[in-house]
């Protein structure tokens, strides 16, 4: 690595294998308290029809062995407590540590959730002040905290459409997409029972109001926007886009993924929309946990609230009380009550913040803005209109070396940054999508502007060295080609393995099972 | 490149027909725009296709797409090789990348279908638009 | 405030380099009757101390100081302290979805060792690496059934808990799936007579879960023969999944939604938990969900990366197997680290413990005149015990002395009513089986409010 580099340098790195592979008899990690009543025969009890011989594939392991397992393994991630991840749409912000320590509290954390509901009050007291508090931010009247994510939100949005609809007579055959939508869009239309309907954008990447007008048939039961949009920009129009729907009979969805540019600043409710998720694991910074928990709350307006998943929180006796009786009630869309602990850490959030979440927003707008007006000369900016959290460039400038999106996202790692969202939106192709968020220094903004600089001088003068990045992770790219032709998706003892390439081959069965031997 | 005696559709498919049996596959073009092949989901033999209907999907680690019929008929037969080696759609489109043949139904045939000089020209303009 | 890291000269630098006078230009894109004139109306903002004073305060309204029995989908289970500590580190906390592999191979590596351990415990051939939870798992399971045979009918045992049994509902509703419900016989088990007149040819599968709702072990070879001969699926839900440490996995099983709480997550008043589906190598184009796979760089050092990606929503779109983008990584690491701990013989012992305890707390629950056993199938630790009164009045009396009692049935099955459903496990001490056991006694043997003795 050379100076140019100023963020991260090359260190010593563990290696580690896989857990089974330090398996051996007698090992254990964890202990049990001795048994206190009189042991039972399993095969008396259960049958033996019912009885299981062992579990084999179990490892066995000390504790000692499983603490370095796993810091070996996290110490190959990269991580928001390290740096900046620009990833567009994703709301990488920082994951405050006192929400770990409340969502662990005994009383919070212990909690069965059929307990009575007079043993619950602080439960339900927080889901109550959760949902009171992001109906304030979005403007909207109604809302349930049970959607397990944001495509579980989506779903759940779509499904109180239709129950709407359906009331009215007719729950129609068709969901408008925009062609910038995220993936999870067009497929929850489909669990939902409708039928995709895409509609292009206009030449500003935004939502073509002229076509809305011909789109928006009696077919049609909604259109599921994103705003700000995935480019990044607010739809100009959207109340526009509101009424054409509205006076149809269709109704609006709005997938809020991109509220960390319109909280306290802007609210939904207030600009026509009939529905909406949010996304805690974004705007509300619970902890991404390398894929997931997130949770996708939905917000309605009043005239969705009867058709709310069941059970509803609501007040009895001026206590809030979990009502299951909802005769208009879409049903259910998952066990209990929801992500419970992280409905408990986008509390804790809000209520660091207050009203002065709005800080929170004008940081990320002016984030955006500042990185976007760093590289707008050395990177392709496919559309001028604003930005806002988000800022969407293309690799056109750099494809004439040969280097693409990827190829610069890859070339970011050995600069001490997570690549950016590479390929999407599908209406920028070669797209780079930066979201910097509010959490992000100047310093930070300033060493990924830098990384991001220099890297597109490397496109030109050394491509060589962009399109064979990364050069300093522990892997280099990996044949994704190989790994789907020939799937191997579990370890298996010795005996059974099979190898995925000649080189591999060469080697004995075992070094596939230890990497980085 | 472009065997003479196949038709080729503006999906980038080819079809060889000889009397009533064809043979039906992608073109070089289509599996160059693919990348490497990953996965082929293709009929059962017997099932029935229509001229211009998705008959399956052609897989790569990015990207799924789907193989429409270049005439009707009933699948007789399908490439087995390509499950294990679903490579050889790369390697040899037109020859060995086969995916399946077919009994054309009566009336079916390839005449509304472009020769090689003119699928060939079709695809010069298709290069030239992605690049506009 | 303290989660921003710029002050105030900063952003004037920035707003600076921009070109703009303030932030507020940087929205003049929203327009002007939209952007809101006022401060929100929020509680807050609280410094460190004050949000964990109000989460304390919270904490002591619920059920702090009380022993619960309830089981019924969501268990309590040891936990390790190493766990807790794993998960939290940040490289694993605050870390993204594994799609650029070269930066997350801890995270992938994780996720493979999943993966294996879900196979394991299951029997099954090939798992993905999470669902939301057990209801979601077990739904998409049948969505999966529904694509692999192209079949539009589900049975599902009314046995299988009924909140998952609602959630099945909710979704099939919406795509044209009819789903019919088989009851149970006296001993819990499904009625297998019931469920082979029910079956024809355009069943895509049938649902069970084993131990089941009311904590009864199905017989799970014989329900997927019944299935196979009409060539449908069948589908096994599991809830506890200790019981794998002692029971028979289900391994005729074509697909198995799993919920993995009890291996090493909190109960958290509900979630977040993590679902798993657990299947056959032929079945794995249609697997909902992300999926890790082994495989080598250029210079043949093996590696980790997200595979067969055309299943899902960020490349199929509409086509997708599912919609599921965010999963429950965190816990199902959760749920790996804690398997690691307890290894296999733990697990056993752990099982062992749960199977020696509840038959303890039967037998003793048992010598209370009038307290009888309401199923006669093989269970784990969860069972379902008939009373002479309402299990609600017992209940309220119980939760004076401060036990969650017994989960009342009848709300689920009419023909259930005054049986409670009874969960111990290894966490249960013996001197509270025996407290609770002496206080339903006690209790019964008091004459009912307003009767005439």
């Amino acid at each position: 690595m050379t100076d140019r580099i100023k963020k991260a340098r090359r260190q010593v790195n563990q290696n580690e294998g896989l857990i089974f592979e330090k398996s051996a008899p007698g090992k254990r990690g964890m202990e049990l308290p001795p048994l206190d009543v009189p042991a039972v025969d399993a095969r008396a009890v259960l049958g033996a029809e019912n009885l299981r011989d062992g579990v084999e594939g179990l490892p066995e392991v000390s504790e000692i062995e499983v603490i370095r397992h796993f810091t070996r393994l996290s110490t190959w991630n990269y991580a928001i407590d390290l740096g900046m991840y620009p990833l567009g749409s994703c709301t990488m912000k920082y994951n405050p540590r006192v929400n770990e320590f409340v969502a662990r509290l005994d009383g919070i954390a212990t909690e069965h959730p059929y307990q009575p509901q007079e043993l619950a009050q602080g439960c339900l007291k927080i889901l109550a002040t959760l949902r009171d508090c992001l109906l304030e931010i979005t403007g909207m009247d109604a809302g349930t905290l049970q959607p397990a994510a944001g495509a579980q939100g989506e779903l759940t949005g779509l499904l109180l459409i239709r129950a709407y609809l359906a009331s009215r007579g007719n729950p129609r055959k068709k969901v408008l997409i925009p062609d910038s939508a995220h993936g999870t869009n067009p497929a929850t239309v489909t669990i939902a029972g409708y039928e995709v309907e895409n509609i292009k954008s206009d030449a500003r990447g935004q939502l073509d109001i002229e076509g809305l007008k011909k789109e928006v048939t009696d077919d049609v039961a909604a259109l599921m926007v994103t705003n700000p949009s995935t480019l990044g920009t607010f739809e100009p129009r959207i109340a526009e886009a509101a009424e054409i729907l509205h006076s149809r009979g269709a109704l609006l969805y709005m997938d809020g993924a991109n509220m960390n540019a319109l909280a306290g600043v802007a609210r939904p409710g207030d600009f026509g929309v009939d529905v909406m998720h949010l996304n805690l694991h974004k705007t509300f910074s619970t902890p991404h946990g390398g894929g997931g928990p997130g949770a996708g709350p939905v917000m309605v307006k009043k005239h969705l609230e009867p058709f709310l998943p069941t059970p509803v929180l609501t007040e009895r006796d001026g206590r809030p009380y979990l009502d299951a009786n909802r005769p208009q009630s879409i049903g259910r869309v998952r066990a209990f009550v929801g992500n419970f602990g992280v409905l408990v850490r986008a509390l804790a959030y809000t209520l660091a913040y207050g009203a002065g979440i709005k800080q929170a927003t004008e940081d990320a707008v002016v984030n955006a803005n500042y990185i976007r007006k760093q590289l707008e000369d050395v990177y392709d900016l496919p559309y001028d209109s604003p930005s806002m959290h988000e800022v969407v460039f293309s690799d056109a400038k750099q494809k004439k070396f040969g280097v693409n999106t990827m190829d610069i996202a890859k070339r970011l790692i050995d600069y001490g940054f997570h690549p950016y969202t590479t390929a999407f939106p599908l209406i920028v192709p070669g797209a780079l999508m930066i979201e910097p968020t509010e959490s992000e220094s100047k310093e930070e903004c300033d060493l990924f502007v830098d990384a991001m600089r220099s890297i597109a001088e490397e496109a030109a003068t050394e491509p060589e060295t962009v399109k064979t990045a990364p050069h300093s992770t522990r892997v280099g790219r990996l044949d994704e080609v190989g790994a789907a032709r020939k799937p191997i998706l579990r370890w298996k003892p010795m005996a059974a393995v099979e190898p995925t390439s000649k080189s591999a081959a060469a080697e004995p069965a075992r070094a596939l099972t230890t990497p980085h031997k | 490149m472009y065997p003479s005696e196949y038709r080729y559709t503006k999906e980038h498919e080819w079809v060889h027909l000889e009397g009533t049996t064809a043979t039906v596959g992608i073109t070089d073009y289509a599996q160059h725009e693919l990348g490497d092949v990953v996965y082929v989901d293709l009929p059962k033999v017997g099932s029935a296709l229509t001229a211009g209907k998705s008959l399956g999907t052609v897989e790569s680690v990015k990207a799924v797409s789907e193989i429409y019929a270049p005439i009707s008929g009933e699948v007789t037969e399908i490439n087995a090789t390509l499950s294990a080696s679903p490579e050889l759609i790369n390697s040899d489109p037109h020859g060995k990348g086969w995916l399946v043949k077919v009994k054309a139904a009566a009336g079916s045939d390839a005449k509304g279908l472009m020769d090689s000089a003119a699928y060939q020209a079709y695809i010069a303009e298709q290069g030239k638009e992605a690049s506009a | 405030m303290r989660y921003l890291p710029k002050s105030a000269s900063e952003r004037q630098e920035m707003l600076d380099a921009i070109g703009v006078r303030s932030a507020e230009e940087l929205f003049h894109s929203i327009p002007q009757e939209f952007r809101l004139k006022r401060a929100l109306n929020l509680p807050g903002p609280l410094s460190e101390a004050e949000l964990i004073q109000y989460f304390r305060e919270r904490a002591a309204e619920n059920s702090v100081g009380y022993t619960s029995f309830l089981g019924a989908g969501v268990y309590n289970h040891l936990r390790s302290v190493v766990t807790d500590t794993i998960i939290q580190r940040g490289e694993f906390l605050t870390s993204y979805t594994p799609y650029q592999a070269e930066i997350s191979q801890g995270t992938l590596q994780a996720i493979f060792e999943f993966q294996t351990l879900m196979c394991e415990l299951t029997g099954q051939e090939v798992a993905n690496a999470s669902m939301w939870d057990g209801s979601t798992a077990t739904t998409e399971a049948v969505l999966m059934a529904d694509r692999l045979t192209n079949k539009r009918r589900v049975l599902v045992a009314r046995s299988l808990h009924p909140e998952y049994r609602a959630v099945l509902k909710t979704y099939a509703h919406n795509i044209g799936l009819e789903t019919h419900e088989i009851g149970f016989t006296p001993s819990g088990q499904i009625d297998t007579a019931a469920l082979s007149v029910a079956m024809d040819s355009d069943t895509a599968a049938v649902v069970v879960q084993s131990p089941n709702f009311l904590g009864v072990i199905e017989p799970v070879a014989q329900i997927a023969q019944v299935a196979h001969a009409s060539e449908a699926l069948a589908v096994v839900a599991i809830t506890e999944g200790v019981s794998l440490g002692l029971v028979r996995p289900p391994v005729e099983a074509d697909i198995v939604a799993m919920e993995a709480q009890s291996f090493g997550i909190a109960p958290s008043y509900g979630g977040p938990y993590a679902g798993v589906i657990a299947t056959r190598d032929k079945f794995v184009r249609q697997l909902p969900g992300r999926l890790a796979g082994q495989t080598t760089d250029a210079k043949g050092r093996v590696g980790f990366c997200l595979t067969l990606a055309t299943r899902e929503q960020h490349i199929r779109r509409e086509k997708a197997t599912s919609n599921i983008c965010t999963n429950q990584a965190l816990f199902a690491l959760a749920a790996t680290v804690h398997l690691s701990l307890l290894g296999k013989e733990g697990l056993r012992e752990m099982a062992g413990q749960n199977l020696a305890k509840a038959q303890y707390a039967l037998a003793k629950l048992e010598e209370i005149p009038g307290v009888k056993r309401a199923l006669s199938g093989p269970v784990f630790n969860e069972f379902a015990i008939r009373l002479p009164r309402s299990v609600r009045l017992v209940n309220a009396d119980l939760l004076r002395e401060k036990i969650i009692g017994p989960l009342p049935l009848g709300q689920f099955y009419p023909e259930l009513t005054k049986c409670g459903l009874v969960c111990v496990t290894e966490t249960t001490p013996r001197a509270e089986i025996d407290r609770m056991a002496a206080a339903v006694r006690r209790i019964l043997a008091e004459p009912l409010p307003g009767s005439k003795n």
